[in-house]
Formats: structure tokens, C-alpha cells, sequence
């Protein structure tokens, strides 16, 4: 009979972390910046029909990074759990921190006893009259809230050093846009981010029910101030 | 994915997978279908829902009674609702399982938009809607039936149409206008003597009130304008700015003018 070699626990938790980070870190960034009216997501997407942020629900918004086949997927059952929740019980019980735990447990779960890691990073944000709660859902389950601004994937530490220099609160949206593509910039090794390349979108308070906004191409290039041209 | 995946199953090729109705069946039976054995039960019934379309769009109004047997059993229930930014759904029949069917509806034509990233046609809307009256075709021969009318715009193709439905589910395009419930037949002919292609917004607004106030005059369960309590007709207008509902100040007015033209 074959015997299998022994490995401590460490190693195999070591190597799928690192078998996680490795596929992670591959892919471009995402931000997301709270702003006078709510939070803003910004991220570097080449591609202008596969999102990377989304709408959860009424007052719930999603970014991530990693493997798009992962992440959308999990997308998918987190608005099935938002819509049952708030179906049976009322659209105000549906909440950020049980969709994160939801996400953290799953992730988890897959980590520790899965056949492999999911290669994602998660964001979920809410929204309320007076505060926003931001979570940070790492690829093990660890789950973490976030104060103001994070950046997750592949250069989240020099995108996060960047933000950390120039956020201040109560950002109009502009602004807020404009910081979260200039940390996006000081990161990627090709410079500025063009607006066709941008992916943003958030969830405004002063929005009715469905507080997840979208700003189109256009509406990038215009805040941005770079309308018409194009760079590498 | 264990937690959310076990509770909610996942397949890439599930056609299922867009629809709320269908997750919900799943998870949760009772939510949708059979209700059992339930005859000589007076359920609260809701009654007439009248829909035109106009130069621009298309208008919906309903009553705001409700009745169980003949008893008045609520006089300012809401009839049609929103069912997405741009249509609308108004419900006639058991008010039990006729507005869970307007809420279940709604969420699912946002779960398809939240999922797939963009909107249902308003032809596939008024199939689902479709499907789902079919669905409660057990309840429908215990009594319990509920047949909805079904209005839209299209930001698409910049046309409006109302969808008529039967008990069994049935589905019929409407161009011009359409009614439902026990008052219909009477709102029916109403707007039939005065309607017209390609009515103004205002002109419109009023041939529904006119129409409702007719249904009022001759069927028993459908509530007129009550002056004492301030209860007017609810009106939704769908157009290219969307779903929009008048204002109660708004129909009390419209309400006047008819009343007054009809006053001797």
C-alpha cells in the first residue's frame, strides 16, 4: 500500500495561500473610496461587459478581484441570498454583514477543506442613512472591516499607500473618482488609467430605493478631465 | 462554496438560474403554488384595472376596494403596483395570492436584472408573468384566482403595450387598451366609445378615470372616487421617463372635471 508522505498542516495552509495570492495577484486592482454621498468603486477592467463591481441589493454593493468564473459565480448566490432574505422577510433585513459572513464562511469552507482555494477577493459594501460599512473578504475567509478607503488585488499595497496619501472625507464624487484612478495609475506600470479602462460605480445615498449607480464611459472621461484623448 | 452553494444549488447551465421564481420553488415550496383544500372561503377580492396606451406611453389605473362576499372589506387598497422602472402590473381577483404574485414578480424582474445585467423584453416580463398565473392554476380551481393585467414601455423599441391574461395563464397582447376584473366589462365599454390612436398624455389620463367611474356605476365591487375620505383612483403612467404614479391631489382634480361633466 501506498503511504502518503506526511505534511504538517502549516505547509498545506501555507500553500494553498500561496497558490491563492499567486492567482490573485495577477489581476488588476479595485478600489473603493467613500465620497460625501456614499462609496465609489473604482477599477481597472479592459473589458466593458464583464463587471467586476455589481448591485447586490437595495443598499448592497459587490466588487472583486481574482478569477472572473469564481467571483461572478459567488456574485450570483449572493443576490439569491439577498433576494430570498429580503422576499421572506422585508428588504431591510437584507444585510451587508450577513452577506459578508455568508461570503466568509463559503470561503472558508473551500479553503480549508476544498480541493483548491477560491483565487478571489471580496468587497461588500453598505450603505445607511448615516454611516457605510465595507468589508474586506480575503481568499481564506478571513474578513476584515474597512474604515474610509481599501484597495484589493494584485498591487493593493502601493494602490492602498497611494490612497492613504491624498483621502480626505466628504470627497465630492469627482474627486473621489479622480483619487481612486490616480492610485490605480501610480501602481500600473503603464501609467495612467484611460476612462475606457476604468470600471465605476457606487452606491449613492441620495438615490432611491436601489442605491447602485453606474457611471457610464463618457461620464468616466468627463470626471476625469481627459475627454477625447488617449494614452497607452 | 458550501454554505451558499447548499442552499441555493448552482449549475452553470441551469436556465433556471436568472429566475427568482424558480429559486424560490426551490427552497421554499409552499411559497408558491397549491394552497390545498380551501373552498367557501370569502377571500378578499380585488376588482377592476383598466390599461390604454397613449401618444407616448401607457396608463394603468385600478379601484381602491376591496371586497369579501359583499362585504366592503377595504376601501383604499392599492391595485396596481410597479414592477420594474418600466412597467406595471395590476392585479384582480384573491388579493391574498394576487399580490403575492405583483410582489414575487417584482423581485423577479430585478433578480433577472441584478443577475444578467440588463433588463427582461417586455414580452419575456409578460411571459414570466404568464407562467407564474399558470402556476397557480390549483389555487385558481379552489376559487382562489387571480388574473393580473400586465402594461410596459419599451426603451428599446419606444413602444407601450398591455398584456391581457386569463386564468389558465393565457397571454394576450393588447395594443390599444385592455381592462380586467369584475367592473371590466363596463370599463371595457367605456373606453371602447371614446378611445382613440395616439391619445394625449392628459386626455388619456382622464378616458381611465372615466372608465373606472363607469366600472363604479354599474358593478357593485369596484369603489368609485370616495369624496369623504379623500380616496382616489391610483393612476401610473409608464413613458420614456419610466414608471411614475399621480399624485392624489393630482387625480382628485382629473376626478372633478369628469364628475362635473357628467353632473346634471
Amino acid at each position: 500500500m501506498a503511504m502518503m508522505p506526511y505534511v504538517s498542516p502549516e505547509q498545506v495552509m501555507k500553500d494553498r495561500a500561496d497558490y491563492a495570492r499567486k492567482g490573485i495577484s495577477r489581476g488588476r486592482s479595485v478600489v473603493a473610496v467613500t465620497y460625501a454621498a456614499g462609496i465609489l468603486f473604482v477599477a481597472e477592467n479592459p473589458s466593458a461587459t464583464l463587471h467586476k463591481v455589481s448591485e447586490i441589493y437595495d443598499r448592497i454593493g459587490f466588487a472583486a478581484v481574482g478569477r472572473y468564473n469564481e467571483f461572478e459565480s459567488l456574485r450570483r448566490q449572493g443576490i439569491r441570498l439577498a433576494d430570498v432574505t429580503g422576499y421572506q422577510y422585508a428588504r431591510e433585513d437584507v444585510s451587508g454583514r450577513s452577506l459578508a459572513n455568508a461570503y466568509a464562511s463559503a470561503l472558508g469552507a473551500a479553503f480549508t477543506e476544498g480541493s483548491k482555494p477560491f483565487e478571489v477577493e471580496l468587497l461588500v459594501a453598505e450603505i445607511t442613512p448615516f454611516e457605510i460599512e465595507l468589508y474586506h473578504i480575503l481568499y481564506d475567509g478571513s474578513i476584515t472591516d474597512e474604515q474610509g478607503f481599501v484597495a484589493i488585488g494584485g498591487n493593493a499595497e502601493s494602490v492602498t499607500a497611494a490612497l492613504r496619501e491624498n483621502h480626505e472625507d466628504h470627497l465630492d464624487l469627482d474627486a473621489a473618482l479622480r483619487l481612486g484612478r490616480d492610485a490605480l495609475s501610480a501602481a500600473s506600470e503603464n501609467g495612467a488609467v484611460p476612462p475606457e479602462r476604468l470600471e465605476v460605480a457606487g452606491l449613492d445615498r441620495e438615490r432611491g430605493r436601489r442605491k447602485f449607480f453606474r457611471l457610464s464611459e463618457e461620464a468616466v472621461a468627463a470626471a476625469t478631465g481627459v475627454a477625447g484623448e488617449t494614452s497607452g | 462554496m458550501s454554505q451558499l452553494a447548499d442552499a441555493f444549488g448552482t449549475t452553470a447551465f441551469d436556465a433556471s438560474g436568472s429566475s427568482f421564481s424558480h429559486l424560490l420553488r426551490r427552497i421554499d415550496p409552499t411559497a408558491v403554488g397549491d394552497g390545498g383544500e380551501a373552498r367557501g372561503v370569502d377571500a378578499v377580492e380585488g376588482t377592476t384595472i383598466v390599461a390604454l396606451t397613449f401618444e407616448n406611453g401607457v396608463i394603468m389605473a385600478g379601484d381602491r376596494r376591496a371586497t369579501a362576499g359583499n362585504i366592503i372589506s377595504k376601501r383604499d387598497m392599492r391595485k396596481v403596483f410597479p414592477a420594474d422602472e418600466w412597467s406595471a402590473v395590476g392585479i384582480s381577483g384573491a388579493a391574498g395570492p394576487a399580490m403575492e404574485m405583483a410582489k414575487i414578480f417584482a423581485t423577479e424582474l430585478e433578480h433577472y436584472q441584478k443577475i444578467e445585467g440588463f433588463p427582461l423584453s417586455l414580452e419575456g416580463k409578460a411571459n414570466k408573468l404568464s407562467q407564474m398565473i399558470r402556476a397557480n392554476l390549483g389555487m385558481a380551481m379552489q376559487g382562489f384566482v387571480v388574473v393580473p393585467l400586465f402594461a410596459g414601455y419599451d426603451p428599446r423599441g419606444l413602444v407601450a403595450r398591455i398584456y391581457e391574461f386569463d386564468a389558465a395563464g393565457g397571454r394576450y397582447e393588447e395594443r390599444r387598451f385592455a381592462t380586467t376584473g369584475s367592473g371590466g366589462r363596463d370599463a371595457r365599454g367605456s373606453m371602447k366609445a371614446r378611445y382613440e390612436e395616439g391619445l394625449e398624455r392628459e386626455r388619456a389620463i382622464d378616458m381611465a378615470i372615466e372608465a373606472l367611474w363607469d366600472a363604479a356605476d354599474e358593478d357593485s365591487a369596484t369603489g368609485g372616487p370616495d369624496l369623504v375620505r379623500g380616496i382616489y383612483p391610483l393612476v401610473a403612467v409608464i413613458d420614456p421617463d419610466g414608471y411614475t404614479e399621480l399624485e392624489d391631489e393630482q387625480v382628485a382634480a382629473r376626478v372633478e372635471t369628469v364628475i362635473s361633466s357628467r353632473r346634471r
